[in-house]
């Protein structure tokens, strides 16, 4: 078990990085901390496998320092570094059986055959393959594969840290949900540090304790997904994050908060204070959830139109306009609606206020 | 170092590879009473006579023609049948499936020498005999067999999920085959490629069998040298150097198919 | 991995079926036909039953040619695979330098085979050949035509030379084929690099090692033009191989009956070995030891 840290990390797969773009990762600083289970979010493409190889090994980066528990282990290779890891496709040794699969990295490491046989037995046990242990890994399905790469990890018990590269593509849905939660269970029983990888904001969501969102070979916002939720420090996260996303209205500031194509939208004082005397391009940022039909006229809601009401069971989306400008609305399914024309409320507390992308407030 | 242990061991290997290749380059250079007469490293009054007359004498450069003529129809052929029986052996389980695999083996078996008459005798009923579809179609004897077999091995390398996925997001067969399988297993069809061609290329005995004048093969050709005063070696080193630029123009164009693999795990 | 179970994937078969029917089977048939008649000219043959096939297996001279044809395959097949695998794991993975090996590779094997014994003629010269020239240079006494020993030796080095690289090219594609992931998760298992080839590449290469094994055998088995242009099967009977004693017999000798019979029993001796071989590397390390 062991704390990461990363130091100014940054790579790039070229030998001479020149335009922004040839960075894979742009430079970043981030604490793993000892036990946490994280997810690292973000579209493909982001850098996210490059930061977990990174983590393993596997990538010397360009620049920066990966440490330890404090010790420097930037030059270190993979296989000394006690890190698992476990891939999109599952990775197995074909040729040998499931208990050999899984004592292979211990043997590697000349463990004697006593602790082998503990190790593997346990390690099936939590996983449920010790029915299998004589089988040919190759003869199994997918996602008792995947089950065996993360064993390979488990069996180690000086194991700092199981790193998640996509692990559940290729397991179909309800394996995928048995997996997951076996994951959870894995983590709960040991502590462990486990970052998992992701593209799919729901698996982050539900796997982690903490979210690393991505994008650009740059890490957004890190947060618990409540706070990833609620305020989302970056505009790609508030549409990246949530379904359908955030909505996001340019406005300029006014006396006694913005105004969104002519109409005033009120805002608190701790915000007003933030955007005064600011030459950005402001936008108002309210999720879905948040936005609601007003019950008569009250005080700073705004007058729309309705475009479209799409029903997805026990909740409804419907889609406003206003001079131009979408708003989507997230109901649950019985609301009663207007015809045509709808004012709108946003929650007060709320309502987040992006200056060129990024949260003020 | 362990690193440059392992590249010195194949530049070596490489190097006495290319020696008697580097001696037939050499005497290709060299007029023939030249070759005779002494020993010589590298030619010491070069001479080009050899190529010149190769290229002049219409029996000589239309053996090349020839020759990649029914090389070009039988790779086609040969690609173009095996890559959806390679699919059929790969993915599907089907009546006879394993000993229809077998048998099409079995076909690169057959010691050619006793079957050149009855091949004769059968390619002259359809009156086919000094054509290059008759020397092309004669060779998918040894190399659709071998294509098929190449490709099923590329092919059950490729997870079936990736077919699956494909078919449940609305692809027809053919579609999917062309579209997403075959851009998948491109490294095996340019390995597939390459040996369906050298092994027509250098295939003697059926091409001289089946062919007169019109389609006679290089190969064939260059066994004239072998007659009256003896060898002409300058002109067969100068012809056999000619032979191998063709195959390696093909293997210059499949390098990267051949180099880089399947991008599996990237996908 | 089971397949799915489905007979209309015979259509996808038989083009295939089709261009090699053509080729395959009438004139096996005709050879079958051949091997059980005396033919003593057009429109004249009588049935002999299985005679030709009596004689021709008690014929001493085949069993001298079986014996070489064993011992040449068997050494092709453990020098070559071995040597093969080597090369092609000693190879540069990507860029230049691999496109470069890979040409270079390929040109043995695009010279038709009866120049490449032509080459080797010259090439082992003890006069006016590099390889001659070398070895006597070196003061050891090396003469192909005269001392079945050095003819063995030359044959084989032809062989090697020619044939090694097409083991390389598809040892190469298969090792190219492995997913980076394996080696990185072998990397992670603190895999060395013994054991990386023993339980990575080397199952990974079962596929195109099968290819390789048995096309080495089946073409060393039915080798003919290389070895008859070095040394005419000589001195004596040598490197007189089996598919060289059949072209003695068949057109030395005008024994087409005994000749086709011969045919027939070579074909099915490649055919029972090429199965074992096929079965052998089929089954080794999958079916289930503990």
């Amino acid at each position: 078990m062991a704390e990461i840290e990363l130091k100014q990390i940054a790579h790039s797969y070229l030998k001479t990085p020149v335009r922004d773009e040839d960075w894979a990762l742009k430079e970043l600083d981030q604490v793993w901390i000892d036990g946490g289970a994280y997810a690292l979010l973000g579209p493909s493409g982001c850098g996210k496998t490059t930061l977990l190889n990174v983590m393993s090994g596997l990538v010397i980066p360009t620049r920066g320092r990966v440490s330890f528990d404090g010790e420097d282990v930037t030059e270190r290779k993979t296989e000394a570094r006690n890190i698992a890891q476990v891939f999109q496709f599952p990775v197995i040794y074909d040729t040998m059986s499931v208990f050999d699969n899984l004592a292979f990295p211990l043997r590697n490491r000349k463990a004697d055959e006593n602790t082998v046989r503990e190790r593997v037995h346990e390690v099936a046990e939590m996983l449920e393959l010790e029915g299998e242990l004589k089988t040919r890994a190759r003869r199994l399905t997918a996602d008792a594969k995947q089950k065996i790469s993360l064993g390979r990890g488990l069996v180690r018990s000086d194991v700092a840290a199981i790193l998640f590269d996509e692990p559940l593509t290729v397991i179909d849905p309800q394996a995928k949900w048995l997996l997951r939660r076996k994951l959870k269970e894995i983590h709960e029983r040991f502590k462990l540090t486990l970052i998992y990888v992701t593209h799919d904001q729901a698996e982050a969501l539900t796997f982690a304790d903490q979210v690393v969102v991505m994008n650009e070979g740059q890490v957004l916002q890190v947060g618990t997904p409540q706070e990833l939720f609620e305020s989302p420090a970056h505009r790609f996260i508030g549409y990246f994050i949530g379904s359908p996303g955030m909505n996001f209205l340019p406005c300029e500031a006014s006396e006694d908060g913005v105004r969104i194509a002519g109409q005033t939208v009120s805002l608190p004082e701790s915000i007003l204070e933030k955007i005064v005397a600011k030459e950005q391009k402001l936008e108002l940022g309210v999720r879905p959830e948040f936005v609601r039909p007003a019950s008569g006229t009250d005080r700073g809601s705004l007058e729309t139109t309705i475009r479209a009401v799409d029903d997805l069971g026990n909740y409804k989306i419907v889609t406003c306009m206003l001079e131009g400008l979408e708003i989507k609305m997230k109901l649950p399914e019985d609301w009663a609606l207007p015809e045509v024309k709808c004012r709108v409320n946003f929650n007060p507390r709320m309502i987040r206020v992006y200056a060129d992308g990024r949260l003020i407030g | 170092m362990r690193i440059q242990k392992r590249t010195i061991g194949l530049i070596v290997y490489l190097v006495l590879l290319l020696l008697p290749i580097y001696w037939m380059l050499n005497m290709s250079l060299r007029s023939n009473a030249d070759i005779l007469n002494a020993f010589a490293l590298y030619p010491k009054d070069p001479t080009l006579t050899n190529y010149v007359k190769i290229f002049t004498e219409e029996s000589w450069y239309s053996g090349y023609v020839n020759s990649l003529i029914y090389v070009s129809i039988n790779t086609a052929i040969a690609l173009l049948t095996a890559l959806p029986a390679a699919y059929a052996f790969s993915r599907y389980r089907f009546l006879g499936d394993k000993h229809m695999f077998f048998w099409l083996l079995t076909n690169r078996m057959a010691p050619p020498a006793v079957f050149l008459l009855p091949f004769f005798q059968l390619y002259s009923t359809f009156g086919l005999i000094d054509t290059h579809i008759a020397v092309a179609i004669s060779h998918c004897l040894f190399n659709v067999p071998l294509a098929v077999w190449i490709l099923e091995g590329f092919m059950s390398g490729v997870p079936r999920e990736i077919d699956e996925t494909a078919y449940i997001d609305g692809y027809s067969f053919p579609r999917f085959f062309a579209t997403i399988f075959v851009p998948l297993i491109r490294t095996g069809i340019g390995v597939t490629a390459f040996f369906c061609f050298m092994f027509s290329w250098v295939e003697l005995l059926l091409a001289r069998t089946l062919t007169v004048t019109n389609a006679k093969p290089i190969a064939a050709v260059m066994t004239r040298t072998v007659s009256a005063t003896g060898l002409d070696w300058g002109l067969l080193a100068a012809a056999g150097i000619l032979t191998i630029v063709p195959g390696a123009l093909v293997i210059w164009f499949v390098r990267n198919y051949m180099a880089k693999g399947f991008a599996l795990g990237r996908v | 991995m089971d397949k799915w179970e489905d007979n209309r994937a015979w259509w996808l078969v038989v083009p295939v079926f089709l261009i090699v029917a053509i080729s395959a089977i009438i004139p096996l048939m005709t050879v079958v036909n051949y091997s059980v008649q005396d033919i003593f000219g057009p429109g004249q043959r009588v049935f002999v039953g299985t005679e030709w096939f009596k004689e021709v297996l008690t014929d001493r001279r085949l069993h001298e040619a079986l014996g070489n044809q064993f011992l040449f395959s068997g050494l092709v097949l453990l020098i070559e695979i071995p040597l093969g695998v080597a090369i092609a794991l000693a190879m540069p993975k990507q860029g230049w330098r691999a496109s470069l090996c890979l040409v270079l590779l390929a040109l043995p094997l695009l010279i038709p085979w009866n120049v490449i014994g032509t080459i080797w003629i010259i090439f082992t010269r003890p006069d006016i050949g590099l390889m001659g020239v070398a070895i006597n240079g070196l003061g050891l006494e090396f003469d192909h035509t005269a001392a079945p020993l050095d003819a063995w030796v030359t044959v084989m080095l032809m062989e090697v030379w020619h044939w090694t690289p097409l083991v390389v090219l598809l040892a190469y594609a298969g090792l190219r084929a492995i997913p980076e992931a394996y080696f990185q998760a072998a990397r992670i298992d603190g895999a060395s690099a013994w054991a990386t080839f023993r339980y990575i590449q080397l199952p990974k290469m079962r596929g195109v090692l099968t290819i390789a094994v048995l096309l080495r055998f089946m073409d060393s088995f039915l080798i003919y033009a290389e070895p008859f242009v070095l040394t005419g099967g000589g001195p004596g009977n040598a490197t007189t191989f089996l598919s060289i004693h059949l072209v003695k017999m068949a057109v030395g000798q005008f024994d087409l009956g005994p000749a086709a019979a011969f045919s027939l029993i070579y074909f099915l001796i490649v055919l029972l070995f090429s199965w074992l071989f096929y079965q052998a590397l089929q089954n080794v390390g999958t079916g289930d030891k503990r």
